[in-house]
């Protein structure tokens, strides 16, 4: 039994087909790179999965179990959790307690609670900093803290949206070194993300979307070379660096 | 049902909503431009009564030529709310921004309470004496010169809103604020002008209704609740949908009158704000609402 | 923290046999709206949904223990909690038609006073309810219909109410459910997307903050013994609920507590001062000065500033 299975997603907004009869499948202990040009409908599919919008058509399947009418909270109990593109921590709250409001989900007793916070945030190496207040943290901070909170529901499936950006080649080497182990661990990844670095050397599997479909799927470097790829996104410069 | 009577209804209802428009073209000008719920807006309107009934008992002004002096005033006091107070708060979140304009209605409210009193009072103009007929209808002098005069300040603010630089500045401002800020607006003179002219409005159509209604202090919340009526179903921001709704919210209220009792029309109000709320979702012809 | 907690206590305690009968009516309002206040700062302060339509309980709540007290001679012992219920089911009412329709900021704030409008007209125009007169209560003085001789017996009773709620929050903050309701304040989005069943956190915070606060209705009919529609569920009422919190801190346990402590003896003070000269409402005039001084220059409201100063001197 496959982890997600996608059939048919579709979503319209107005006049645009946002996302247009996408399948999609992923395996246990998998990740799969989701890339294209912005506006490719990437993120509408997060939202989709993860319950913030409703689809028009298809059926998404996590665990064999359809997803149809499901909240965003109830999505993320059965175990899929997502990262927002614009991260949104918590304001007036530390970082530690930030992830706490996660971790309440799993254990609903305050202490425990507490105590599975901290231990997520000194896995993602912010233990140091974990009274600080969210709002003052660096922008590769608040990436980690994003990924806390998505790691403390203890999730199975982790959709990271474009966690990589806006962060320099040293943080992103940081996270890289982050989702693996995460990986390694046995939550599954499905990223959405810009950076060709990343993407190529994490992801077991890409799949390309260009407005609203799907135009290839496989393995990183058979991607990369894909001639409808290439003109749709990647561009002639590209060249893979695990390339000859 | 006395077709007369409704026919009647239908005129009073219809004239009326000149005001009812000039008061939300007010309030949905402040929040298009600057995304500012007025909730002042009713009790700026009654001291726009105030000040017209004022000049009427004291310098004999008539309010069909004080309005000029009461839209005046309230524009300054638009613009000193705006600048000394809004503009502070400008990015806070909406609960702040709810809780400033609380309290300078309860200001308001409160002071035109300390100085003038509880007791409902009206303006005495001659105008109100002399009736017009057409057929078997009539309709006083009044009320036909209310609705004039508040479609023409309406017009007028069309024109300045399409035609002049300031006019224009505001509308890209209500657009988009940061494209408005780029180009190099003073948006904080926008902003402030803005909220005059809002202000402006509704001091100048409290001074137009002073004749035909009677208000007291206490009249402010009923008038700001009507005002977002409109506003929420001619669509938050949307200056058409502002003026039409003001003449539908009228008509809706004069049929509710002659069909029901003067106290239900209250809860009709009322109850068409909720059903309005819960079903917007952005109005007739609006924008969402930030 | 909890030595000067029992010793507060412990002073408001003794200060009946202390203080006048006039600072014992006084401090009878103070913990009286200290207590609608710390209700409402369930669904307002933490939850973060303001309503300015919270008199719409208190209304409730009083004119159904009065109702029942005078028509069918049910103690307002046993009123008081079906009044609470009663209110509670207007407020899941409210609650179910804001939160399921995503009303927020002003357009919440608007359903709440349209709702409290519509139970004011109602009662003013429903003469079976008393109409425009409304209800009194005849003075009996007798205990099991909530009535007591000695002032000082209210003063115990505002004061179990006061700390009761302010008990309930405090729980309310170290569970689960406000965690969840602090950060639903912040980002409900982001709330969602970490587990959090939003609404239901938001329905449970209604449904208690209106069922306390209809509770609170009882003592207001039966300490007041009258209750008038304009009075007892109009906006004057509901400002007096909200602005305590707001000013003393909405989303802290202490804020309503510090906001009545502030604002009665103000309320007190003006009214005395200004009713001689004819100035009714001038103690409105304060609030809202009051109002927009806290919102301009104090957001969080009085306790936060305070905590603030208080670690700002012991560095």
């Amino acid at each position: 039994m496959s982890l997600l299975e996608v059939l048919g997603l579709s979503k319209r907004f107005g006049g645009l087909q946002a996302v247009g009869g996408l399948d999609l499948s992923m395996a246990e202990g998998e990740i799969l790179g989701m890339i294209g040009p912005n506006g490719a409908g990437k993120t509408t599919v997060f939202n989709l999965l993860s319950g913030f919008l409703v689809s028009d058509a298809g059926e998404i399947r996590f665990r064999g179990r359809s997803l149809h009418g499901l909240k965003p909270h109830g999505i993320c109990r059965l175990g899929m959790v997502r990262t927002f593109q614009i991260v949104r921590p918590f304001p007036q709250l530390s970082v530690v307690d930030n992830v706490k409001i996660a971790a309440l989900s799993r254990r609903p007793a305050m202490r425990d609670a507490l105590d599975a916070a901290r231990a997520v945030v000194e896995r993602v190496g912010r233990g140091a900093r974990e009274r600080e207040p969210a709002v003052g943290l660096t922008l590769a901070d608040r990436k980690r803290l994003e990924l806390a909170r998505a790691l403390a529901t203890e999730p199975t499936l982790l959709l990271l949206d474009e966690v990589m950006a806006g962060l320099n080649p040293t943080e992103i080497d940081g996270m890289v070194r982050l989702v693996g182990a995460i990986n390694a661990g046995g939550v599954s990844v499905l990223l959405i993300e810009h950076n060709m670095r990343a993407v190529m050397s994490l992801s077991h599997r890409i799949v390309v979307l260009s407005f609203g479909e799907k135009i290839a799927e496989g393995p990183p470097r058979a991607v990369a070379a894909d001639r409808r790829v290439i003109e749709a996104y990647l561009g002639e410069e590209y060249v893979h660096p695990a390339a000859p | 049902m006395d077709p007369t009577l409704v026919g009647q209804g239908l005129l009073s209802g219809f004239l009326f909503g000149g005001v009812y428009s000039l008061m939300a073209v007010g309030l949905t000008l402040i929040f298009g431009v600057m995304r500012v719920v007025n909730f002042a807006h009713g009790d700026m309107m009654v001291w726009g009564m105030y000040l017209a009934w004022l000049l009427a008992s004291r310098a004999g002004i008539d309010p069909y030529v004080g309005f000029i002096v009461c839209a005046a005033a309230l524009f300054l006091l638009g613009i000193v709310v705006q600048r000394g107070l809004v503009e502070r708060i400008v990015d806070a979140p909406h609960e702040t921004q709810i809780l400033l304009m609380l309290g300078v209605a309860l200001v308001l409210e409160n002071t035109a309470l300390v100085a003038f009193g509880p007791d409902p009072t009206r303006v005495r103009s001659p105008l109100t004496q002399s009736t017009v007929w057409l057929g078997p209808i009539f309709v006083d002098l009044a009320r036909l010169l209310t609705f004039g005069v508040a479609m023409a300040l309406t017009a007028a603010l069309g024109l300045f809103l399409a035609r002049t630089d300031l006019g224009r500045t505001m509308r890209a401002a209500a657009d988009n604020p940061y494209g408005a800020r780029v180009i190099g607006a003073d948006v904080r003179a926008v902003y402030a002008a803005a909220f005059g002219v809002g202000a402006a409005c509704v001091g100048a159509a409290g001074a137009l209704v002073s004749p035909i209604l009677p208000f007291q202090p206490t009249s402010g919340l009923g008038l700001s609740v009507t005002s977002f009526n409109i506003v929420i179903i001619g669509g938050m921001g949307s200056l058409p949908g502002a003026f039409a709704g003001g003449i539908l919210v009228s008509l809706a209220e004069s049929m509710g009158a002659v069909f029901f009792s003067p106290s239900m029309k209250e809860l009709v109000s009322f109850g068409l704000l909720i059903a309005i709320l819960l079903f917007r979702p952005a109005g007739l012809f609006g924008k969402t609402a930030a | 923290m909890k030595l000067a907690a029992l010793l507060a206590v412990g002073v408001l305690a003794a200060l009946p046999w202390i203080v006048s009968s006039y600072a014992v009516t006084v401090l009878i309002f103070i913990f009286f709206y200290a207590y609608l206040g710390q209700a409402w700062n369930i669904v307002g302060g933490y939850a973060g949904h303001l309503s300015a339509g919270h008199a719409a309980f208190v209304g409730v709540g009083g004119y159904a223990a009065a109702l029942l007290s005078m028509r069918a001679g049910l103690t307002p012992w046993i009123g008081m909690w079906i009044g609470g219920v009663l209110a509670a089911m207007l407020g899941a009412f409210i609650g179910y038609l804001g939160f399921r329709f995503g009303l927020r900021g002003f357009y919440f704030v608007l359903l709440t006073v349209a709702f409290a409008e519509i139970c004011r007209v109602v009662a003013l125009n429903v003469d079976a309810v008393g109409g425009a007169l409304g209800l009194y209560i005849t003075f009996t003085g007798n205990p099991r219909q909530f009535q007591f001789q000695d002032n000082r017996v209210y003063y115990y009773v505002a004061l179990a109410l006061m700390l009761g709620a302010t008990a309930l929050v405090w729980a309310l903050e170290h569970h689960r459910l406000g965690s969840y309701l602090t950060a639903i304040r912040q980002d409900e989005g982001a709330c969602e997307a970490l587990g959090v069943d939003t609404f239901r956190c938001k329905m449970l915070a209604m449904v208690l903050s209106s069922f306390l606060t209809g509770v609170g209705g009882t003592f207001y009919a039966f300490y007041l013994f009258s209750l008038q529609p304009n009075a007892v569920f109009g906006i004057p009422l509901s400002v007096e609920i909200i602005i305590r919190p707001i000013v003393g801190g909405a989303g802290t346990v202490l804020g309503p507590v510090l906001g009545s402590f502030i604002l009665s003896p103000l309320a007190e003070i003006s009214r005395t001062y200004f009713a001689q000269g004819g100035w009714n409402g001038a103690h409105l005039i304060a609030y809202g000065i009051l109002l927009i001084a806290v919102v301009l220059f104090l957001p969080q409201g009085a306790y936060p500033a305070l905590l603030r100063l208080g670690r700002r001197l012991a560095a």
